[in-house]
C-alpha cells in the first residue's frame, strides 16, 4: 500500500503561492525527504498531509485516507513532530506523554506500558520525572519523538528535526530518529534544509523550490542525474594537448585545464576514471595525483533551481524561529 | 470526555504551578471589597445617628426607624445588611468574571508557541480543546470565588444563611457563572492571535459588566435604562443567588432563587453550545 499519495496540492495564501501542484507518492517504510529552501512549501505540505490545514486544490491520502473527508482517520495513523518545540514546558516529560497518550485515546493500562517502552527508545526515563524547562534541546527533541509515538502512528511526519540544534546534537537525533525507524516499522516524511542530512537519511528525496517539485529519485539517482562526478588530474610533462586528450573520451561533459592540472567533469566517474588513465599513459603522460569527487546533493539543488540553498538562510523566518527555540531552551 | 480532561488537566497543573497567578488575581477583589466595601459605608446612611434619635420624640423614633428599615430592606434584600457584606458577595461573583475573561488567552499562547498544532492533529473534537479550557477557566474561577468569599468573611462579612441545601445551590451557581463566561469570551477571541487583543477585550468586558450587574448597587438604585442590562447580565443572578442564600437568611424569596438558577442553568447550556459550535466550525491552524 502507498502511505502517502499527493496529487497537484496547490495552496495559495492570500496572494502568495505556497503550493503549486505538488504530486508523489511514499511508499510504505520508506523515508522520504522533502529538500528545499525556506519557504519552499515544505511545511505547508505537511500542514495539508497532517489535516491542519486544507489544500486550496489537489487531493491526498494519507494511508489510505483523504485529508480532506476523513481527517479523524488521518490523524489517529499520523504522528507530527513540528519545527518548533512544543512540548509544554511546566510539566513533567512523563506528564507530556500521558497528555498525548490520553489525546490520542490509548488506554491507561497499554499508555503506561508504552509510555515506558517511548521513554526507552529515547533515552530520557531518567529525566521523564523532572519538568521540561530543565531539559536541553536536545532532550525537548527527543521527548518531542517519543510524543509522537506513544499511540503507535503508522506514519511519521518530522518538519525540520533538527533546526536550531548545534551539529553534534543534530547527529545524536538522527541516531535516535533511525532507531525508531527501525524498531517502529514507519513510514516517515521528513523536512530538511541540510543536504547532508536528507542524503545520509532518506530512501527517496523529493527536492522542492517555490511551491513546485523539481525532482524525485533516491539520493543516488539525483546525483546521477543532475550532478556529475568531477575527476582532477595532476600530470608531469610538456607540450601535450590535453584538452583534445580528454575530450574524445565517453562520459565527459566538461574540462578544463590550467598549467599541469586537469579537472574533468563526467557521467559516471567509475567508468571514465579507466579510461582517462589508459591514455594519459599511453600518450607517455606520467600522473602524479588523481582525485574523484562525487556530486552533492548540493549541486543536485544547484543544477535544479539555478541557486544553493544556503542563500536562503537568514531569512526572517529562520531568525525569528531559531530565536524562539533559543529562547524556549535558555527559559 | 477523557479527552476533555485530559486538556482540564494540563491546564489545571500549569495553574496550580504558578501560585503568583492565584494571589496577584485576588487583589482586585481584595480592594474593592476592603477599600470600597468598608469606606463607602452605603447602608450607613439608613441608619440614624444616636445624638439625633436622642433629640426626636419617642413615639416618632419608631416611625423613623421603620421608615429607615424599609428602605433598606427595599435596596439591600434585608434590614440587617450592612454594605460591607453586600460587597463582599458582589465581589465573590465579580472575581469569577475577572478570571473568565482571559479562558481564551491560553489558545493564544498554544498557538503562539506551536502547542494548538499538536492538539489540532489529535483525533480528538476541537470542541473538546474549548470545552476542556473552559471547565479548567471555570475550576478556577470557582476556587478563586471560594478564596474571595472567605476573605470576606475573615474582614466581617455579617453571614445569615439559608438550608444547606440552598447555599449549596447558590455556590453551585458560581460554577455555572463561570462556564457562561468563560464560553462566551473563548467564543469572541476564538481567532484571536496575539495576547494583546485578549487584554483588549479583558479590559472592554470587566467594567461593563461589573458596573451593569448588582455587584456594587442595587437593582432598584439604577436608572431605567440600566436595570434590563442588569436583568439579562449573568453575574446578577449569581451575586442574588448568593446574597439570598448567605445574607437573607428566611427572608429568602424562593420563587426567585428558583428562576436565577434556571436562567443560569441555561446562560450556561447556550454559551457552552454556542463555544463548541464556533469550535468545531473555526478553531484551526489555517492563517
Amino acid at each position: 500500500m502507498r502511505a502517502i499519495e499527493a496529487e497537484g496540492l496547490r495552496k495559495v495564501f492570500g496572494r502568495v503561492v505556497a503550493l503549486d501542484g505538488v504530486s508523489f507518492t511514499v511508499e510504505e517504510g520508506e523515508v522520504f525527504g522533502l529538500l528545499g529552501p525556506n519557504g519552499a512549501g515544505k511545511t505547508t505540505t505537511i500542514s495539508i498531509l497532517t489535516t491542519l490545514i486544507r489544500p486550496t486544490s489537489g487531493s491526498a491520502r494519507v494511508w489510505g485516507y483523504d485529508v480532506r473527508t476523513e481527517t479523524s482517520k488521518v490523524r489517529s495513523v499520523i504522528g507530527l513532530v513540528p519545527q518548533d518545540l512544543t512540548v509544554d514546558d511546566e510539566l513533567t516529560g512523563l506528564e507530556n506523554l500521558r497528555l498525548m497518550a490520553a489525546l490520542y485515546h490509548v488506554p491507561k493500562d497499554v499508555a503506561e506500558r508504552r509510555i515506558e517502552e517511548v521513554l526507552e527508545l529515547v533515552d530520557l526515563k531518567e529525566a521523564a520525572g523532572r519538568r521540561v524547562e530543565t531539559y536541553s534541546g536536545g532532550m525537548r527533541k527527543r521527548l518531542e519523538l517519543a510524543a509522537a509515538l506513544v499511540h503507535r502512528p503508522k506514519v511519521l511526519f518530522l518538519d525540520e528535526p533538527t533546526l536550531g540544534l548545534d551539529v553534534q546534537t543534530r547527529a545524536h537525533i538522527w541516531d535516535y530518529i533511525r532507531r525508531l525507524v527501525r524498531e517502529e516499522q514507519l513510514t516517515v516524511l521528513m523536512t530538511t534544509h541540510y543536504m547532508d542530512e536528507a542524503d545520509a537519511n532518506c530512501d527517496r528525496i523529493a527536492v522542492i523550490d517555490r511551491g513546485r517539485i523539481m525532482a524525485i529519485g533516491t539520493p543516488r539517482e539525483l546525483k546521477v542525474k543532475h550532478g556529475s562526478d568531477v575527476i582532477e588530474l595532476e600530470v608531469q610533462g610538456d607540450g601535450f594537448d590535453l584538452q583534445n586528450l580528454v575530450k574524445g573520451v565517453e562520459g565527459v561533459t566538461d574540462v578544463r585545464v590550467s598549467g599541469n592540472r586537469i579537472s574533468v567533469r563526467v557521467v559516471r566517474g567509475e567508468e571514465v576514471l579507466p579510461e582517462l588513465m589508459r591514455r594519459m599513459i599511453s600518450s607517455g603522460l606520467s600522473v602524479s595525483r588523481i582525485e574523484m569527487r562525487r556530486p552533492t546533493l548540493d549541486e543536485v539543488f544547484i543544477a535544479l533551481t539555478g541557486r544553493s540553498i544556503r542563500e536562503e538562510q537568514g531569512s526572517w523566518e529562520e531568525v525569528f524561529r531559531q530565536s524562539m527555540n533559543v529562547r524556549r531552551v535558555r527559559a | 470526555m477523557g479527552e476533555v480532561s485530559a486538556i482540564m488537566g494540563r491546564e489545571l497543573r500549569k495553574w496550580v504551578r504558578s501560585p503568583p497567578l492565584l494571589v496577584m488575581a485576588l487583589v482586585q477583589p481584595l480592594f474593592w471589597m476592603g477599600l470600597y466595601g468598608k469606606a463607602f459605608n452605603l447602608t450607613g446612611l439608613f441608619s440614624v445617628p444616636e445624638d439625633v434619635l436622642r433629640t426626636l420624640p419617642p413615639e416618632s423614633t419608631k416611625v423613623v426607624a421603620e421608615l429607615f428599615n424599609s428602605m433598606a430592606v427595599r435596596l439591600f434584600g434585608s434590614p440587617g445588611t450592612d454594605y460591607f457584606s453586600f460587597v463582599a458577595i458582589g465581589m465573590t461573583s465579580v472575581i469569577v468574571l475577572f478570571v473568565s475573561v482571559f479562558s481564551g488567552m491560553s489558545i493564544a499562547w498554544d498557538r503562539r508557541l506551536g502547542f494548538l498544532n499538536k492538539l489540532l492533529v489529535a483525533p480528538i473534537r476541537r470542541s473538546s480543546i474549548v470545552m476542556g479550557k473552559v471547565l479548567a477557566s471555570s475550576v478556577r474561577a470557582f476556587i478563586q470565588s471560594s478564596m474571595v468569599l472567605l476573605m470576606g468573611l475573615a474582614l466581617g462579612m455579617k453571614l445569615s444563611p439559608a438550608s444547606p441545601l440552598l447555599v449549596a445551590g447558590a455556590l453551585a451557581s458560581i460554577f455555572l457563572l463561570a462556564i457562561s463566561l468563560s464560553s462566551l469570551v473563548i467564543a469572541i477571541t476564538l481567532r484571536l492571535r496575539s495576547w494583546e487583543y485578549h487584554m483588549a477585550v479583558a479590559n472592554l468586558l470587566n467594567l461593563p459588566l461589573m458596573f451593569t450587574s448588582t455587584a456594587l448597587y442595587p437593582l432598584n438604585l439604577m436608572p431605567d435604562w440600566m436595570r434590563p442590562l442588569a436583568t439579562i447580565n449573568p453575574l446578577t443572578h449569581t451575586i442574588e443567588l448568593l446574597r439570598g442564600a448567605l445574607l437573607y437568611g428566611n427572608s429568602l424569596d424562593i420563587a426567585a432563587y428558583q428562576f436565577h438558577l434556571a436562567y443560569l442553568a441555561a446562560f450556561a447550556l447556550l454559551a457552552a453550545g454556542l463555544g463548541s459550535y464556533l469550535a468545531n466550525r473555526y478553531l484551526t491552524a489555517e492563517r
